[in-house]
C-alpha cells in the first residue's frame, strides 16, 4: 500500500439506502475518514452487525463485512478476533440490536474486553420496524407499541458498559465530524473492547430527540468535551466548568473564570467519576469518559493456549489413548 | 463400614427380593486382608447382554477399595469415587504412588468423583449425631445417588431402612435423610448411567490394536482430525449442557493438535463464534443437546444463507423442553432435518456407536468444507459416555479435507467469493485477512452470480433451488448405503440410526435377518429406496414417536413399521427379537 488511501477508498459501489438526511449518513462519512487517517489495511479490516438501519453499515464499507442476526453481532465478532486476531475488527449496532436482544453478548464482549471496535447507534427508537420504542427511549415515548407512551424506564448505554466492566467508553454525536474524528481514532488504537455510544437522529421515526444538546447553535454550552489531562470546560470561551461537590458527591457547574483551580481535571482512568459524567444531563459529556487498558481476551486466549492455536503435535500421538490392546486372528 | 449396619449384610436380606422392580441377584461381600468391604449388586439381573461376573459400578470410599476392587471391572465401567479419602496418607496406605484419580490409571472407565463423605455429614448435620454415626449412613447416601442414576424407586429401600431402624428413630431417619440427599445429589449434578450395555461379541472383533473410548472421546479426537486432514485450526465453541460437556471438556486436552475451546455466554454466541471462527478461516465446531440446538436454529440459517462451513453436534436426550437431561433418546430428528425458518436445508449424519464418532465427525466436516454449509451431527447421551472397545484406525486410510480454491479471475470480489464448484455447489472459503478480496455477506437474500443482496423474485427461487440442489450435490458424494449384515432381499429388513446400533445388531444376527443402519440422514443415500424396496416389510426401531419412519415415509415412498421406546433407556436386545418375531409373525 504506497499510496495512502482516502475516505473514498474505503467507500463501496453499493448504493447507500438509509432515508434521506439519516444521521447514518455523516456517522458512515466519518467511519471511512478515520479509516483512511489510520492507514488501516482494507483487507485486514471486517465490519460485522446485526440486524437494524444501523446494521446496514457493513454493506458500504470497502473492507470484509458480515451483516449477521439480530443482537448476535458481539459473538460472531468474538468468534472472528479468535480466528485471527490480528484483524481490525468493528461492530456496528444499534440501540435495539445491542441493548434488548443483543444484551447479554455486549455484556460478555465487554466484560471479556475482546478486542473490537464497538459502534452504538443510538436513536433511542426502533427504525427499521418502524418506530416502536427502544430499550433507550424515554418514559413517554409515544410510538406504534405505546400509543399512550412508553412505561419502561430506559437503559443508559454508557452505565450498562461500566457496569460489565468495559476498559473504553465514549460519546459522539453522528453530525460532530471533529468530535467523531477524536473518539473513532482514540477507539481505533485502543486494545480491547471500546465502546463509543454515538447519538444518531431518526428524522423519520424519533427526529431531534437529541435536539436540546446536539443543536450546533448551542452545542458549546450543552456538550462537555472530556480529555484525559485537562481540565472539564465547556461554554463560550470554555467559561464554565466541572466541580466536584464533595456534600453531595455529585457535578456541578461553576463560572469557570471565578474558579478555575476548583474546575475537576478530567482523569479518564477514573470510574467513579465517569459515571458521574455518563449520568450528566446539561451539560452532556461526550469524547472518551472512560479509558483503563488492559490486556484482550484474544491476547489472553492466545497466551493460555499450550500451543497458541498451533498444530505442534498429531492425532497419532493421542490416538492410541491411556491403555490399548491387540486382537490377533486365532 | 463394617458397622453394625454393614450394607453388605443388609442388602443380602431377603427384603429386598420382595421389591418388584429391584436387584434380582445379590452376592455375598467380598472380604480382604486390608479390611475392605463391598457389596455388589447386579442391577437389572439377566435380560441385559452384559453377562458375566464382572460388576458394571463400584462405588470406592477409599483408594484401597479402588486398589482392590477395580481388578474385577472390566473396562468402561461406572466408579463412582469418594475424594474425601484419597488423601496422601491414604493413597499410600492402599500402595498408590500416585492418585489414580488424576493419573490416567482411570481412564478407561466412568468416573463420576464426589465429596461423599462431606457431603454425606451435611446431609445429616440437623441430626446431632458422633461423627462415626454420621458417617455410617453414607452408604445410603451412596445408594440414593445409585438410585437415582438407575432410575430406581427410593420407597422400597425406605421402607427397608424404616423396618430396619425402627428401634433407632435417630439413626433411621439420619439415614433415610441421607437416602434423599444422594439422590438429590445425583439429580442436581445429573448424574447419569450410561453404561454400555451392549458389547459385541469377541468373534465379532477384527485383529488390530484396541483401546477402550468413549463417544465424547471419539468425537474429540475426530474433530482435531478433521483439523489435521483440512489443515485448519479448529475453534470449539460451546455453552455447557447435560450430555454435552465431556466433548468440551476433553476437548482442552487436545490443545496442541490445534485445537480451541471457547466456552460462550449462551448456546447462541456458542454457534454464533463458532460462525466467526469459520468466517475466519478456522473449522468452527458447536456442541449441544437438543435445547440448545433450538435456540441456535436461526444462527444455522446464518450459516446456510453466508455459505460458511460449519460443525454443529448434538448429544440428544429425552424431550420436550428440559425433559430428561441425563436419558438417552433419538427425538431430535425432525429438529434436526426440518427445524429452522425458511427452506433451509442443512446435511444431517449420526453416529451409531461410540468409536463411530471418530470418523462421522470427519466425515461431517468433509461434507461442510467441500459444500460449505453447516453439518449436523447426532449423537445421543449415551454415547456420549458410554465406553467400548474400539479399533484403532489408521490416520493414513482417511483422504486430506479439500478446500474449495478462490477462483483466478478478473471478476469483482463479491463474485468470486461466490463462485460455485458445479459439482458439490460449495463456494470458495475467502477470508478476512486475505488481500484483495474484500467483500460483504449476511443472512439477507443475495444475487446467485455477483453476491450482493438481491429481492429479486426469480432469484430467491433460483437461491432456494440451488441451497435444495447443495443437498442432491452431497447425496452424490456420500456414496450408497450398504447393508450391515444379513440377505439383501427377503421379507424383512430393520432399518435403524445412530444408538440403536448394539442391539439392532444383535437381534438382527440372532433372528436371521437384515440390518441396515443410516448414517446419513439428510439427504439419504440415494440408492436407500432401491435397496428397502427389496424387502417385504420395513421394521424400524428407533427412540422416540417414529420420526426416520415419517421421514422414509416422505422420501422414498415407503411404509414402514415403526417400532418406538421413549422411556429413556436404550432398546434391550429382546424387545428387538420379540418384535421381529412378532412382524414375522404376521407376515406369515
Amino acid at each position: 500500500m504506497n499510496d495512502k488511501l482516502t475516505a473514498r477508498d474505503f467507500a463501496t459501489s453499493q448504493e447507500v439506502r438509509w432515508c434521506p438526511g439519516c444521521g447514518d449518513y455523516a456517522i458512515l462519512k466519518a467511519v471511512q475518514k478515520a479509516l483512511a487517517d489510520a492507514g488501516a489495511d482494507p483487507a485486514n479490516t471486517a465490519f460485522v452487525s446485526g440486524i437494524g438501519c444501523a446494521s446496514r453499515f457493513p454493506y458500504y464499507v470497502e473492507t470484509y463485512g458480515f451483516h449477521t442476526i439480530h443482537g448476535r453481532a458481539p459473538a460472531i465478532a468474538t468468534g472472528l478476533k479468535l480466528a485471527n486476531p490480528g484483524l481490525d475488527v468493528w461492530v456496528v449496532t444499534g440501540d435495539g440490536d445491542s441493548l434488548s436482544i443483543g444484551g447479554n453478548h455486549l455484556m460478555h464482549a465487554l466484560r471479556r474486553n475482546v478486542g473490537l471496535k464497538m459502534l452504538l447507534f443510538n436513536n433511542e427508537i426502533y427504525g427499521l420496524t418502524k418506530g416502536q420504542y427502544s430499550p433507550t427511549s424515554r418514559v413517554g415515548t409515544t410510538s406504534p407499541s405505546s400509543p399512550k407512551g412508553s412505561v419502561d424506564t430506559p437503559i443508559s448505554p454508557g452505565q450498562f458498559a461500566m457496569g460489565c466492566g468495559t476498559h473504553f467508553f465514549a460519546r459522539g454525536v453522528d453530525t460532530d465530524k471533529v468530535g467523531m474524528s477524536d473518539v473513532l481514532q482514540q477507539a481505533h488504537a485502543f486494545t480491547g473492547t471500546a465502546f463509543i455510544e454515538i447519538f444518531q437522529n431518526c428524522i423519520v421515526y424519533n427526529e431531534d430527540v437529541f435536539a436540546g444538546f446536539t443543536e450546533r447553535k448551542t452545542a458549546a454550552n450543552t456538550q462537555l468535551h472530556v480529555k484525559h489531562g485537562e481540565p472539564m470546560l465547556f461554554g463560550e470561551n470554555k467559561g464554565k466548568g466541572m466541580r466536584f461537590n464533595q456534600d453531595t458527591w455529585s457535578l456541578e457547574v461553576i463560572d469557570a473564570t471565578e474558579a478555575p483551580d476548583e474546575v475537576l481535571i478530567h482523569d479518564e482512568g477514573n470510574a467513579i467519576v465517569a459515571r458521574l459524567l455518563i449520568d450528566l444531563n446539561m451539560p452532556v459529556a461526550m469524547g472518551v469518559i472512560y479509558r483503563q487498558p488492559a490486556i484482550s481476551f484474544e491476547d489472553t486466549f492466545y497466551a493460555h493456549h499450550p500451543s497458541r492455536m498451533q498444530r505442534t503435535r498429531r492425532v497419532r500421538d493421542f490416538i492410541k489413548g491411556p491403555s490399548s490392546w491387540k486382537v490377533t486372528k486365532d | 463400614m463394617g458397622s453394625q449396619f454393614a450394607v453388605s449384610t443388609a442388602l443380602a436380606g431377603a427384603d429386598f427380593a420382595t421389591f418388584p422392580d429391584y436387584p434380582a441377584e445379590i452376592r455375598a461381600p467380598v472380604g480382604t486382608t486390608f479390611g475392605v468391604s463391598a457389596y455388589q449388586i447386579n442391577l437389572g439381573g439377566g435380560p441385559i447382554t452384559t453377562a458375566g461376573d464382572a460388576p458394571e459400578v463400584l462405588v470406592a470410599f477409599n483408594p484401597a477399595a479402588l486398589k482392590v476392587s477395580l481388578p474385577m471391572l472390566d473396562k468402561g465401567a461406572l466408579l463412582i469415587v469418594n475424594t474425601d479419602t484419597f488423601t496422601d496418607r491414604n493413597l499410600a496406605k492402599a500402595g498408590y504412588d500416585s492418585d489414580p484419580l488424576g493419573d490416567g490409571t482411570l481412564n478407561d472407565y466412568q468416573v463420576v468423583a464426589a465429596d461423599i463423605s462431606h457431603l454425606n455429614l451435611e446431609s445429616v448435620k440437623e441430626f446431632g449425631l458422633s461423627k462415626s454415626e454420621g458417617g455410617r449412613c453414607k452408604n445410603f447416601y451412596a445408594l440414593g445417588m445409585l438410585l437415582w442414576m438407575f432410575d430406581r424407586e427410593l420407597q422400597p429401600v425406605e421402607e427397608w431402612i424404616r423396618r430396619r431402624l425402627a428401634g433407632q428413630p435417630t439413626m433411621r431417619d439420619a439415614n433415610i435423610k441421607a437416602l434423599h440427599a444422594g439422590h438429590a445429589f445425583g439429580e442436581t449434578a445429573e448424574l447419569s448411567a450410561n453404561l454400555s450395555q451392549v458389547k459385541l461379541p469377541s468373534a465379532d472383533m477384527a485383529p488390530g490394536d484396541y483401546r477402550g473410548i468413549t463417544g465424547a472421546e471419539a468425537m474429540a479426537l475426530g474433530i482435531a482430525a478433521a483439523g489435521e486432514l483440512s489443515d485448519r485450526a479448529v475453534l470449539f465453541c460451546s455453552y455447557p449442557i447435560t450430555p454435552a460437556s465431556p466433548l468440551l471438556h476433553r476437548l482442552t486436552h487436545l490443545a496442541e493438535l490445534g485445537v480451541g475451546t471457547f466456552q460462550a455466554e449462551d448456546e447462541i454466541a456458542a454457534i454464533c463464534a463458532a460462525i466467526g471462527a469459520s468466517y475466519g478461516g478456522m473449522i468452527g465446531v458447536t456442541s449441544s443437546s437438543g435445547p440448545g440446538l433450538a435456540l441456535k436454529a436461526e444462527a444455522m440459517g446464518l450459516a446456510v444463507s453466508a455459505e460458511l462451513p460449519l460443525l454443529i453436534i448434538n448429544w440428544q436426550r429425552g424431550g420436550p423442553s428440559t425433559g430428561l437431561p441425563t436419558k438417552t433418546e433419538q427425538s431430535d430428528l425432525y429438529q434436526a432435518v426440518y427445524g429452522r425458518n425458511g427452506d433451509t436445508p442443512i446435511p444431517v449424519l449420526s453416529a451409531s456407536t461410540s468409536g463411530e464418532c471418530f470418523e462421522m465427525a470427519i466425515e461431517a466436516t468433509r461434507i461442510a468444507l467441500r459444500h460449505m454449509t453447516p453439518v449436523i451431527l447426532l449423537a445421543d447421551g449415551y454415547l456420549s459416555n458410554a465406553a467400548e472397545p474400539w479399533r484403532i484406525p489408521e490416520l493414513s486410510a482417511f483422504a486430506a479435507i479439500a478446500t474449495n480454491p478462490v477462483p483466478d479471475s478478473d471478476d469483482s470480489p463479491q463474485r468470486r467469493a461466490f463462485t460455485r464448484d458445479p459439482a458439490s455447489l460449495g463456494r470458495a472459503w475467502v477470508s478476512p485477512g486475505m488481500p484483495g478480496l474484500m467483500h460483504r455477506i449476511g443472512g439477507l437474500e443475495k444475487d446467485i452470480d455477483s453476491g450482493h443482496i438481491s429481492y429479486d423474485p426469480a432469484n430467491h427461487q433460483r437461491m432456494t433451488d440451488l441451497r435444495a440442489a447443495k443437498i442432491d450435490a452431497v447425496a452424490a458424494f456420500i456414496g450408497d448405503q450398504k447393508i450391515e449384515h444379513g440377505p439383501d432381499s427377503g421379507d424383512l429388513v430393520v432399518v435403524g440410526w445412530g444408538s440403536t446400533y448394539g442391539p439392532i445388531y444383535q437381534a438382527t444376527r440372532r433372528t436371521g435377518v437384515s440390518h441396515i443402519h443410516l448414517r446419513h440422514l439428510n439427504p439419504l443415500p440415494g440408492n436407500l429406496g432401491e435397496l428397502l424396496s427389496r424387502f417385504d416389510k420395513v421394521l424400524v426401531p428407533e427412540m422416540n414417536a417414529g420420526q426416520l419412519t415419517a421421514l422414509l415415509r416422505a422420501n422414498l415412498c415407503v411404509e414402514p413399521i415403526p417400532f418406538s421406546k421413549v422411556t429413556g433407556q436404550p432398546f434391550l436386545i429382546r424387545e428387538l427379537v420379540d418384535k421381529i418375531e412378532a412382524v414375522r409373525r404376521e407376515a406369515s
